[in-house]
């Protein structure tokens, strides 16, 4: 990272901070405070959108220590966050367990199933491994329908609302605030994550797995532990999702969910925390504009009207992945590095 | 006894047609190095095609296969210049992605052409019934067989008698080589493309006149990687021997198991996946792959 003259490093704590300047403190502090006091000036269709905004970064920064850091390529993550959100369910609705009990053992429960579904990552990888991660997906998803007395079935599982010290949270505003501190917290631990040893070690499997073995780095102890952090991420979102909806249900976690958190990932960067982050918004905001567009479009062909909403949506989805595969692989953060780069370099830039 | 036999010879036909897009999937991979999740995506459109040149149109049924197989050629040529050649030598996760937005794209697609309704063509394509002893075979599975072993016995001839075929497995082989004696490689990425189209379409159509046609119908692509998986990514045969083993597996197991358990069942669906797990994590290299050692 380049920093702007006149700013000296005098130790090794900091050389190695990740905010160096006072005006990047600053700036921080600006998001934080904008972040946490949207929902005094926000209508209930932005907090819904942020929301959902922000249980997804939690979703997809998992994905991206599984995915972009470690190598290990999950095809189905919502399956992973189903897991969470059902545990979740159980526990508050069928045992009456408090919310803040539920949710570490959400993502304990989405963690130990993604051990299990990661087991054959030591043997297989690539398109092997992607294979196994959809099984996981459709397993999960079938065995949730099939123990009914539990579940709910396909009728779903009504979940009470979430309590904290005594206070229900019953406001969109209220369950954002939930959301956004954890979000920020495992956003937190995902940067520095990847700078410690486990982090580096992840990428070392990911760029070359057997150069990784030969220098020394476990790889069936890394490459489950990079399971288990992802999936817990995972659990974590998903329980979130299910007590916003104050239900559970299995089409809140298909299998184009999974496709598209990949998809986030990719347009937003891949092993980049910033890029998750890009990404979510990014994708996020175009559904909502697809959302949008729907009716509008519906009005404009009235002869294709029933079908054009959903078949626009998953066009558009279909053709974002394209576009970005061809035209900018490396991602959104990619794009912003090189505009930063001109800025700072102007007038000699190119 | 009639009801095992009834259950082993509907499986059997489905596990023909599954063989057929398994194959599809394997000469893709063995001629372009990629990994083709959109398969089940061409089988569905077929299954369209098959009802627009049927039904809509009411063609003979000669002409609506050629026509068919006419639009298939156009969208596997389409597809791979337009969508995969920017790819060559990507990573597979940028590959498999993009075959994933090409499934959504061609979802997508076909809800808007044709309203992502069920549409059925029962008795459009002709029947041959035959009986043996106490049980029917059904004709629509009779053929079902019967269309899949010709296009199985079209394709090894090509593989081993025309010369476009012989430069497929060549190029399979080597690509430098190949390159080296004036084969061009990105053609025979497009015709590997095409042909897989074909059959695509072809079994779409098959399946199409058994049970009718709607846009979840591409999951049946989902079952066959589990038949590539079974077989071994790279052998045609073992995708044929593997297309048959599932077929008639998943169709006993769900004849007599789906009524035990809760929920209906629905254990045709799952079946692929569980088998898919059984296999990565007993014989990741299927029956018949070949076993790649790795390298620094």
């Amino acid at each position: 990272m380049s920093l702007p003259s006149g700013i000296f490093q005098e130790s090794y704590g900091q050389d190695m901070a990740i905010l160096r300047t006072k005006q990047q403190w600053i700036w921080l502090l600006i998001f934080l405070a904008v972040l946490f006091t949207m929902p005094l000036y926000s209508s209930d269709k932005i907090m819904t959108l942020a929301t959902m905004m922000g249980i997804s970064v939690i979703s997809v920064l998992g994905l991206n220590i599984l995915t972009g850091y470690c190598g290990q390529i999950s095809l189905g993550h919502a399956g992973f966050m189903a897991v969470g959100g059902y545990v979740s369910a159980m526990l508050t609705a069928n045992l009456g367990w408090p919310f803040w009990a539920a949710l570490p053992c959400a993502g304990l429960a989405a963690g130990l199933v993604g051990i299990l579904f990661g087991l054959p990552s030591l043997k297989i990888k690539g398109f092997y491994l992607i294979m196994a991660t959809v099984a996981a997906q459709f397993i999960v998803i079938w065995l949730i329908l099939q123990f009914r007395g539990f579940t709910g079935g396909t009728d779903g599982l009504a979940v009470p609302r979430p309590e904290l010290f005594g206070y229900v949270i019953k406001t969109k505003g209220a369950y954002f605030l939930l959301v956004m501190i954890i979000a920020c917290l495992a956003t937190f631990f995902a940067k520095n994550l990847v700078r410690t040893r486990v982090g580096r070690a992840f990428i070392a499997i990911r760029d070359n797995d057997l150069a990784a073995e030969v220098m020394g780095v476990n790889l069936l102890s890394y490459k489950l532990l990079a399971f288990f952090i992802g999936c817990v991420y995972a659990g974590v979102a998903g329980s979130l999702l299910v007590h916003y909806f104050a239900f559970a249900d299995i089409n809140m976690f298909p299998f184009g969910d999974s496709v598209w958190y990949l998809a986030m990932l990719i347009v937003g960067g891949m092993g980049s925390t910033t890029g998750a982050i890009f990404g979510v918004i990014t994708l996020k905001l175009l559904d909502e504009a697809m959302i949008l567009a729907g009716p509008a479009l519906a009005a404009a062909f009235p002869a294709i009207a029933a079908q054009a909403a959903a078949s626009l949506s998953l066009i558009m989805r279909g053709l974002v992945i394209v576009i970005f595969l061809i035209f900018e692989p490396r991602g959104l953060v990619h794009r912003w590095e090189l505009i930063k780069a001109y800025f700072k370099r102007w007038p000699f830039s190119v | 006894m009639t009801f095992f036999l009834q259950l082993v010879i509907t499986g059997f036909g489905l596990g023909m047609v599954y063989a057929l897009i398994a194959i599809g999937f394997v000469i893709i991979l063995k001629c372009s190095k990629a990994f083709n999740i959109a398969q089940g995506q061409f089988v569905m459109i077929g299954g369209y095609l098959g009802f627009t040149f049927l039904v809509t149109f009411n063609l003979p049924v000669w002409a609506s296969i050629l026509a068919a197989i006419a639009v298939a050629v156009v969208m596997g040529g389409l597809i791979e210049r337009l969508t995969l050649r920017p790819l060559v030598g990507q990573s597979v996760l940028a590959i498999i992605m993009m075959t994933i937005a090409l499934g959504t794209i061609l979802e997508g697609v076909a809800t808007l052409v044709w309203g992502g309704e069920y549409k059925a063509y029962h008795g459009a394509l002709p029947t041959i019934t035959l009986k043996v002893g106490e049980f029917s075979i059904p004709p629509e599975t009779l053929i079902g067989i019967i269309v899949s072993i010709l296009v199985v016995v079209a394709l090894m001839a090509l593989f081993r008698y025309a010369k476009i075929g012989l430069a497929m497995r060549a190029t399979a082989e080597d690509e430098q080589v190949v390159q080296s004696v004036g084969i061009k490689v990105t053609s025979i990425y497009t015709i590997s493309w095409m042909i897989a189209c074909v059959v695509g379409v072809v079994s779409g159509i098959i399946l199409g006149g058994v049970s009718g046609v709607m846009v979840s119908m591409s999951e049946v692509g989902m079952k066959a990687l589990a038949v590539v998986l079974l077989g071994g990514i790279d052998s045609i045969g073992g995708a044929i021997l593997a297309g048959i083993i599932i077929g008639v597996l998943e169709n006993v197991a769900a004849g007599y198991l789906d009524p035990l358990l809760p929920s209906g069942g629905g254990l045709a669906n799952v079946f692929p996946f569980i088998i898919i797990i059984i296999v990565l994590i007993f014989k990741p290299h299927g029956l018949f792959g070949l076993k790649r050692i790795e390298r620094i």
